[in-house]
């Protein structure tokens, strides 16, 4: 024991400049890391748009896919990503929102309802491939949609429900619990509570993962290409009846050809594919600001 | 306990919430042992204690509040207008209704001042002019004149003292027979704390008030009756003047004078 002058514990400034530089060394550590994974993407995208950019015109946006590549143009593919990711957002979000409201608000927490909880955990991990042979299984064959939007749109929704799920749950979690317990005490229904005040509140975080998941779902290749999404489509899409190309699909039948033309063109539409990405995440940032503007 | 308090002490004749044998347990645990006592008509009714002793949880089964905590099981008797609060033919969301509650941190809708008073008779099917209730219920929590003019701002730029009477003026638009209030100046200064003892004053003509509270100033100088409770038990219950000047009980008189607690 330290008699009272002293101070309990000796400090030792030698181990104190240690323990700074191994702080310095994990800190720098970290910042090479993350700028490689920066660097690999800004090679990837020069790569891209050196590659694309000579192709990118109205002629390319408008016109339909052709055996010439002079002549080829992402028309039908473009129309078919808006139509498939309208059509998902259709599908997916009121039924994310509804399970993560019924998972927050309305579960008993009983042993259906974990089990319930603990799939929707596994089944964000399933591989998109696996999404895609149960979409060519289900949707395709047994229910007789043919190789439709509809068909693709379901098969997708599948894919990104989980996401929205999840994204959901994590919004209404953060809505605190005396919002509602001041809903309850005027005499409010667990409805009324959800419907006026942990919906809202919770608003501005689903909108966010649900555009993510869109972004998500707008990329995804594979479980189109199972389900059939044609690679040569002439024609727009009138109905989600109607076969369909994405431009994902156009993008990998492109890049599969021998010359390079097609290559550069894939470029051309990988560049158009991400401007649609970044329009759809600039607009998540746009609308979660506004909503949190007003809840202030 | 070393008697049954409420035989010895004089009260009003018309109670209107009687707690009988009330017992809470938390998953099994007890929290509140057998209280009995009546809560008056337009009285304030305030229940003191050391921290953790269950006031707040005996608080929330006047109103079915402890419905939303899990595992929170209710014995004994909550009569209310001769009816048991916690039978299983009650509607909690009708009792709500008539007992209304004050929490201990302000916590407004994140919504205009306006919406947050009209919000509730709104859902439960209020007919009249929602202008004049709101004015009406801004008014008799004192708050009126603050925010006459701002009254589409949201409730989140009010200070906490605002905040606190605006839950109070959405918990009147609702004309409650009760009001609970569980600690409601706990987190606010002296200044609006003042303010708010000086608005339960004026509304005991036409409301019956029951308040938790840790500050035993306060107890003191607002309600009418007291109970003491202590790890749960009821330890004495009577007028408040009585409770604090000639305790029947060892460890009332220890707890008002301030010796433990």
């Amino acid at each position: 024991m330290s008699t009272p002058d002293k101070p309990a514990f000796q400090l030792d400034y030698g181990d104190l400049k240690r323990r700074h530089r191994k702080a310095k060394i994990f800190a720098n550590f970290c910042a090479t890391i993350t700028w490689m994974g920066v660097a690999l993407l800004a090679v990837l995208l020069a790569q891209v748009s050196i590659d694309g950019f000579k192709w990118l015109d109205w002629q390319f946006i408008s016109s339909f896919p052709s055996r010439f590549p002079a002549k080829a143009g992402i028309a039908s593919a473009l129309v078919g990503t808006l139509w498939l990711i309208s059509l998902i957002a259709i599908i997916s979000i009121p039924i994310g929102v509804a399970t993560a409201l019924y998972l927050e608000e309305f579960n008993s927490k009983n042993r259906l309802n974990r089990l319930i909880e603990l799939n929707i955990s596994n089944l964000a991990g399933v591989p998109s491939i696996v999404y895609g042979i149960i979409g060519l299984a289900v949707f395709v064959r047994q229910l007789g949609l043919e190789r439709s939007l509809l068909s693709g749109a379901l098969t997708m929704s599948l894919l990104i429900l989980p996401i929205i799920i999840i994204a959901s749950r994590e919004a209404i979690k953060t809505v605190p619990m005396s919002i509602r317990h001041a809903a309850f005490a005027l005499g409010a229904t667990r409805w009324q509570t959800t419907w006026a005040h942990v919906l809202p509140a919770a608003s501005p975080g689903i909108l966010t993962g649900v555009i993510l998941a869109l972004s998500r779902a707008i990329g995804e290749t594979a479980p189109l290409i199972m389900i059939g999404g044609l690679t040569y489509v002439a024609f727009f899409p009138e109905g989600p009846m109607d076969s369909f190309t994405a431009l994902p699909i156009q993008i990998f039948n492109w890049v599969a050809r021998p010359q390079q033309e097609f290559h550069e063109l894939a470029a051309g539409a990988i560049i158009v594919l991400l401007a649609v990405l970044l329009l759809m995440n600039a607009a998540a940032i746009v609308i979660r600001h506004k909503a949190e503007q007003k809840f202030k | 306990m070393n008697s049954t308090p409420n035989e010895q002490v004089p009260l009003a004749d018309d109670s209107i919430i009687d707690l009988q044998e009330v017992s809470i347990f938390y998953s099994g645990k007890i929290a509140v042992d057998k209280v009995s006592f009546p809560i008056a008509k337009n009285k304030i009714t305030s229940i003191i204690g050391p921290s953790g002793c269950g006031k707040s949880t005996l608080l929330r089964s006047l109103n079915r509040m402890n419905d939303f905590i899990p595992g929170v099981t209710v014995d004994g008797m909550v009569t209310y207008g001769g009816q048991n609060l916690h039978g299983s033919e009650v509607d909690p969301v009708e009792v709500r209704r008539c007992i209304g509650m004050v929490f201990q941190k302000p916590n407004p809708f994140p919504k205009s001042i306006y919406k947050n008073v009209a919000w509730g008779p709104g859902i439960n099917g209020y007919k009249d002019s929602m202008d004049e209730l709101v004015e009406q219920s801004l008014r008799q929590a004192a708050l009126w004149e603050e925010v006459k003019d701002r009254l589409h701002e949201s409730a989140l730029s009010l200070s906490g003292g605002q905040q606190q009477r605006l839950c109070i003026a959405r918990a009147l638009a609702m004309a409650p027979d009760v009001l609970l209030m569980d600690e409601p100046c706990s987190a606010l200064d002296p200044i609006s704390t003042a303010h708010i003892e000086d608005l339960l004053f004026e509304l005991k003509s036409r409301y019956t008030i029951v308040i938790v509270t840790h500050n035993m100033q306060q107890a003191a100088r607002i309600s009418d009756h007291t109970a003491f409770l202590e790890t749960g038990k009821l330890i004495e219950f009577g007028v408040t003047d009585q409770i604090f000047t000639r305790p029947q009980n060892q460890r009332t008189e220890e707890y008002v004078t301030g010796r433990f607690g």
